[in-house]
């Protein structure tokens, strides 16, 4: 359905939260909204939160204060209408299990655990597996596939049940460049339909094709823009030496020297 | 055929086809879940409630069972509250059962009739009672994995990403180590403690070999555990050796010639 994208439809309300693991806290007092038609860049550095940020939007984590607010068009059923790309070492790539299976797995839900899943949607599961080109490869297991592969599986995982809102962790990590490449342009396409918050440590790329971004360190500041100078990272308190520690801090003069 | 008409052998044979398919399921689930070691930590856990079945005159397997039971739910316990690492917990009650089988048995009067059975198991006295249990068993495992494959699959795959969709994880993951609790302790009578983690992790290790999809990784299990069970009852039956150790020993065999098939096929494909 075609929307209206200058009006700007609120998803989830992030209030004053503060959440962490046990114990310990690693964001206080971090606020956001996510609109409907939003493509946020979240960057910061490593322990900073960036994570701990999607884990208590996915419902990971429990607020120890604040809340997080899903708005009435977001909840489907008892389920949040999110789609969730995790990080690729989080997977056991040894897992005895094929792409569709794997592909299908994102259509599980409470009410669906023993009912066999819809004819429609597992029609809409092999049009999202032809449309990332690996349809041909679904009766594999993931075993025997690239990173890149596995990573589009894992997308249409993501993308079966329809979300409003794409969630992707550091999807670049060990994938190919021309899978990458790919992989944003999918993204940029995507976000005209739905909402989409990307993690990542590519500070070019993020300010290439996210249209606003958060810097998540301890706390969270957002930047309605896209463009990622020195000056800003220290308005907002960034230290860019630590957001680029690790990484390639090339990205970062190219974007400067523009 | 002489051997069928005896019926301690039939028995034996029924008890291998039921052991090869509760450790085909269960143990495709833990090799895949890896979590091979809890399941160690429980086998030998139940060696208390042995123990226990001993000293206060009840059938032990029942012991082993509430010690199975009871050590599989204080691992996720003990892990997820006590901010205990997790393979150290694991290790502790592996210890702790097998000591407190020990003292059991050592405070028990007389002689522990069957000790060695329980510890190296013989498939040649399974008895009626252990032989309708497995039967049960079988069938609930059946039934249980039949109905909720997709979900046993998503859950043990990534669980976190389950967790997401709002399934009932945390019940799964209950019910799941209840079961593999019960397919350890009731295999005890066939391999004993010593040797039943083999019965669920060499039949899945020779599937591998085969396939990597999760419900041919059952069937292939199912019917190497069978093989195996079988060449270790003939050999045990020929050379009069311990039953338990002919059927690993078997096992390992078979895991053997398996690989060395694939190597040399791997050798003339080059």
């Amino acid at each position: 359905m075609p929307q209206n994208l200058s009006h700007k439809i609120p998803l989830i309300d992030i209030r004053h939260l503060t959440v962490g693991y046990d114990e310990n806290i690693i964001l206080t007092d971090v606020s956001l909204t996510i609109h409907n038609s939003d493509f946020i860049g979240v960057i910061g550095p490593n322990g900073g939160g960036k994570t701990t940020l999607l884990k208590a939007i996915l419902g990971l984590l429990k607020p120890f204060r604040g809340e997080v607010i899903f708005h009435d068009c977001m909840t489907e059923g008892n389920h949040h209408r999110i789609g969730y790309l995790p990080q690729i070492n989080n997977i056991d790539r040894k897992f005895p299990i094929s792409v569709s299976e794997v592909v299908h797995s994102g259509l599980m839900s409470i009410n669906r655990i023993i009912k066999k899943y819809p004819k429609k949607d597992l029609e809409f599961a092999g049009q999202l597996m032809a449309q990332m080109g690996i349809y041909e490869i679904r009766n594999k297991a993931i075993g025997e596939l690239s990173g890149g592969q596995i990573q589009r599986a894992l997308l249409c995982r993501a993308l079966v049940n329809q979300p409003k809102l794409l969630v992707l962790d550091e999807p670049n990590t060990y994938v190919d460049n021309r899978f990458e490449k790919e992989l944003y342009e999918k993204l940029r396409k995507l976000n005209e339909e739905i909402a989409i918050l990307l993690v990542s440590h590519d500070l070019g790329t993020i300010s290439t094709y996210v249209k606003s971004i958060a810097c998540v360190n301890h706390s969270l500041h957002y930047h309605p823009g896209n463009k990622i100078t020195p000056e800003l990272m220290e308005a907002y308190e960034c230290p860019i030496q630590i957001i680029t520690h690790g990484n390639i801090p090339h990205t970062v003069l190219h974007q400067h020297e523009q | 055929m002489s051997l069928l008409a005896m019926s301690f052998f039939r028995n034996a044979l029924l008890a291998s086809l039921l052991a090869s398919i509760t450790c085909g399921i269960i143990g495709t689930y833990i090799v895949s879940r890896r979590i091979v070691f809890i399941s160690g930590g429980i086998t030998h856990a139940s060696f208390g409630g042995i123990g226990m079945g001993y000293y206060m005159g009840f059938d032990p397997i029942l012991g082993a069972v509430l010690f199975g039971i009871f050590s599989a739910l204080g691992i996720e316990f003990f892990t997820k509250k006590a901010d205990l690492r997790e393979d150290s917990a694991i290790a502790m009650l592996w210890a702790l059962g097998m000591a407190l089988g020990i003292i059991f048995i050592f405070l028990t009067p007389g002689y522990a009739p069957n000790l060695m059975s329980y510890l190296f198991g013989n498939i040649l006295t399974v008895s009626l009672a252990d032989l309708i249990f497995l039967t049960i068993l079988t069938l609930v495992i059946a039934t249980f994995f039949i109905l909720f494959y997709r979900m046993i699959l998503f859950i043990s795959f990534d669980e976190e990403y389950a967790l997401t969709n709002n399934t009932p994880v945390r019940l799964f993951n209950m019910i799941l180590i209840c079961l593999v609790s019960l397919t350890i302790v009731l295999n005890i009578r066939v391999v004993g403690i010593i040797l039943v983690m083999s019965l669920l992790t060499i039949p899945q290790a020779i599937s591998n070999l085969f396939t990597r999809h999760f419900h041919k990784m059952i069937f292939f299990s199912m019917f190497f555990g069978f093989v195996g069970s079988l060449a270790g009852l003939i050999f045990s039956y020929v050379y009069d050796i311990p039953s338990g150790a002919a059927i690993i020993f078997a096992l390992v065999l078979m895991y053997g010639i398996v690989k060395i098939f694939f190597v040399i096929r791997k050798a003339i494909a080059n």
